[in-house]
């Protein structure tokens, strides 16, 4: 479904993606683990179109997407949940969703998408008049999940998810991901810095170091490698 | 603080402020008889005067509330309520839409054209509000749509005596495109870079009406410009002053109800969305420079009209109507009446429009007092004088009981 070929991004001078090769198929879940810095997040800005790549190819449904707008990928069916949440604090719950439908005009289909995002995350109902900077953490994460599935997209994205939240909600916010997946058929790029619960969740799974793919397997096997234990899973 | 070190305070500034004034207030040097006259009972009045005003001052930042913790005292307060009550609404506004119908017979025509003049303001800062106040760009080159409108409806008029009503729509349109033609290279920059580019070009197009002589008739500009005619029928100078207010009320209306729906629509919210977080935007498929030239035209498209409003109203334009200080007076209008709410934006350009005129005593003031009235303002109430209800966080009190935690994220 998507395919990264000998990818290469930039910030002005600075070489922060070194030939990066990728594969994800449709209706998996794949987890890119990394340390700090080592462009997980680059990755997912250069497939969004947001921080082009200078070199490289993507593949989207065999489509080369490299050279396209952000808005034009998001229409094409991939959408991304960026790190840190970046919810709109102003506007409401509501209005928070109601923007990820922003390419969308089929009302009734835009409601029946809501309703099933407040089955999802029964708090966001309770809170649908609320400003966005008035939820908690967790509760801004939901939101951010549920706006970027409110686009309907073949492909979500997903940048650490689990920041800065208690375990539990990390737990719960695993498990309706998962659901995601299963029940709309939607592939799912998640980056995780908890790569214990990623590896755990994931069908496959990339370890990144300094801009390079230094590994891939299933994520049962990387969560059984000596290497991968040692440096992400602290055991 | 202590008292005694505010009081220590305030009496360094004093004492500061008679050095400073000293050679102006106190020295007066008579050339003619060659004496040097020393007014010393000027620097006990500006010692005294600038004690108390400087413990004045440091008693109201005192009071003035933390930031964070204002919200509820601002939602206290009395507008913001009366806005959104129904019942305290509606009659408000027939009452005022009353008022307002009945104007030009109860008043005189010097006062009714003060207010076809300040009415043209609320227009421009309705307009600027859009681009300001909801998309969040810093304008300063905005008088420049201004006169484009202007000068359209003053050219056409003169190559091919074309009439105000088909020049309104026209002057709009004209604006609109200066304004896309504008922004598309431009609206890439941010913030500060914004500002300047705008700058620029409000006085490039200044320039080029003011030296480019066979097409704008430089700096004579053009006369006689026809006022609008009601159903081919001449009036009476009183008669047009009427008609013209009628014009510009209803305008006005229209401006409010656009930008209100605007507001209200999912183009206004993304206006607001990439206001504050662009890639979040991005990553929502909003298209960053579709969405912010959008915004600018809109606004260059009411500038625009309120020239040719302008333009018929005084019959002559040139280009010393459209300085950058037309820019700075609607800019303030919108930030001092409160960016991006509508009430403010229309109370602020009422305030500062008509103020100066029935202020004429302190006209050479004017400036300074404009200053300090905005340097009040961002101390002591930032959002402007009616702040955008959207900034204000409405808790409902069962839902704020059963939430956990409310981070304000400001
Ligand atoms: N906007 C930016 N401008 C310049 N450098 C950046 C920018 N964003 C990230 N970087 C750099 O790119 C590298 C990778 O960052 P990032 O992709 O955010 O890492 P990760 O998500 O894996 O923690 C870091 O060295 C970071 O400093
Ligand atoms: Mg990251």
């Amino acid at each position: 479904m998507l395919k990264l070929k000998n990818i290469q991004t930039f910030y002005g001078n600075i070489q922060v993606l070194k030939d990066i090769n990728m594969e994800v198929k449709q209706g998996e879940i794949i987890t890119l683990i990394g340390a700090n810095g080592a462009g997980k997040s680059t990755i997912l800005m250069t497939i969004s179109g947001i921080v082009p790549p200078r070199k490289g190819d993507i593949l989207f449904q065999g489509n080369p997407i490299q050279n396209i707008n952000p808005d034009k990928i998001v229409a094409l069916g991939i959408s991304q949940v960026p790190e840190g949440r970046r919810i709109f604090p102003y506007l409401t719950v509501m209005e928070n969703l109601d923007m990820g439908t922003f390419l969308r005009n089929d009302v009734f289909e835009i409601k029946k998408d809501m309703d099933y995002v407040f089955q999802l995350f029964p708090i966001l109902s309770e809170r649908r008049n609320q400003p966005g900077g008035t939820l908690s953490g967790g509760e801004q994460q939901m939101l951010a999940i549920s706006r970027a599935i409110m686009a309907r997209p073949k492909l979500l994205l997903l940048d650490e998810p689990s920041l800065g939240l208690a375990p539990i909600i990390t737990t719960q916010i695993f498990n309706i991901i998962k659901k995601i997946n299963r029940e709309n058929n939607t592939t799912i790029f998640l980056v995780e810095q908890n790569a214990s619960l990623a590896l755990k969740v994931a069908d496959r799974g990339y370890v990144m170091e300094t801009g390079e793919i230094i590994m891939t397997d299933t994520g049962d096997n990387l969560f059984n490698n000596k290497d991968v234990k040692k440096a992400y899973l602290g055991i | 603080m202590t008292i005694k070190n505010q009081i220590k305070k305030s009496f360094l500034v004093s004492l500061w402020f008679m050095f400073l004034t000293f050679p102006i207030l106190v020295i007066q040097v008579n050339t003619v008889e060659n004496v040097i006259k020393w007014r010393w009972l000027n620097m006990i009045g500006v010692g005294i005067g600038s004690f108390f005003l400087s413990i004045l001052w440091r008693y109201m930042l005192e009071k003035r509330p933390e930031k964070g913790k204002q919200t509820k005292k601002y939602q206290l307060f009395f507008l913001n309520n009366i806005l959104h009550e129904k019942k305290i609404f509606f009659p408000v506004i027939i009452l005022l839409s009353l008022f307002v119908l009945c104007f030009p017979y109860i008043f005189s025509m010097y006062q009714t054209n003060i207010m076809i003049s300040a009415l043209i303001y609320v227009m421009m800062g309705l307009g600027l509000n859009i681009v300001i106040g909801l998309a969040g760009l810093l304008d300063l080159g905005y008088v420049a749509f201004f006169a484009v409108g202007a000068y359209s409806y003053a050219l056409l008029n003169y190559h091919y005596g074309l009439i105000f009503w088909i020049a309104l729509p026209l002057g709009g349109i004209l604006a609109l495109i200066f304004g896309v033609i504008l922004g598309y290279p431009v609206l890439r920059l941010r913030g500060d870079y914004l500002a300047i580019v705008t700058l620029g070009f409000g006085e490039i197009i200044r320039l080029v009406l003011e030296n480019w002589n066979d097409f704008s008739f430089g700096p004579s500009g053009i006369s006689n410009i026809p006022k609008p005619c009601f159903l081919g029928i001449d009036l009476s100078l009183q008669g047009t002053t009427k008609y013209l207010f009628y014009i510009i009320v209803g305008m006005v209306a229209l401006t409010i109800f656009v930008t209100n729906r605007l507001q209200n629509s999912r183009i206004g919210r993304a206006w607001i969305a990439l206001k504050d977080d662009e890639i979040a935007c991005q990553a929502m498929g909003i298209n960053k420079g579709k969405t912010k030239l959008r915004a600018f035209g809109l606004g260059a498209m009411w500038a625009g009209m309120g020239g040719v409003i302008f333009a018929a109203k005084t019959t002559f334009i040139n280009p010393a109507s459209f300085t950058i200080w037309e820019s700075v007076i609607i800019l303030c209008t919108v930030v001092l009446g409160g960016m991006g709410s509508i009430t403010g934006v229309v109370l602020g350009a009422l305030l500062l429009i008509l103020l100066p005129e029935y202020l004429r005593a302190f006209s050479e003031f004017r400036m300074i007092i404009f200053g300090a009235v905005l340097v009040l303002m961002m101390v002591f109430r930032p959002g402007g004088i009616i702040k955008n209800v959207r900034r204000i966080y409405k808790f409902d009190p069962i839902l704020e009981k059963n939430s956990v935690k409310n981070e304000v994220n400001s």
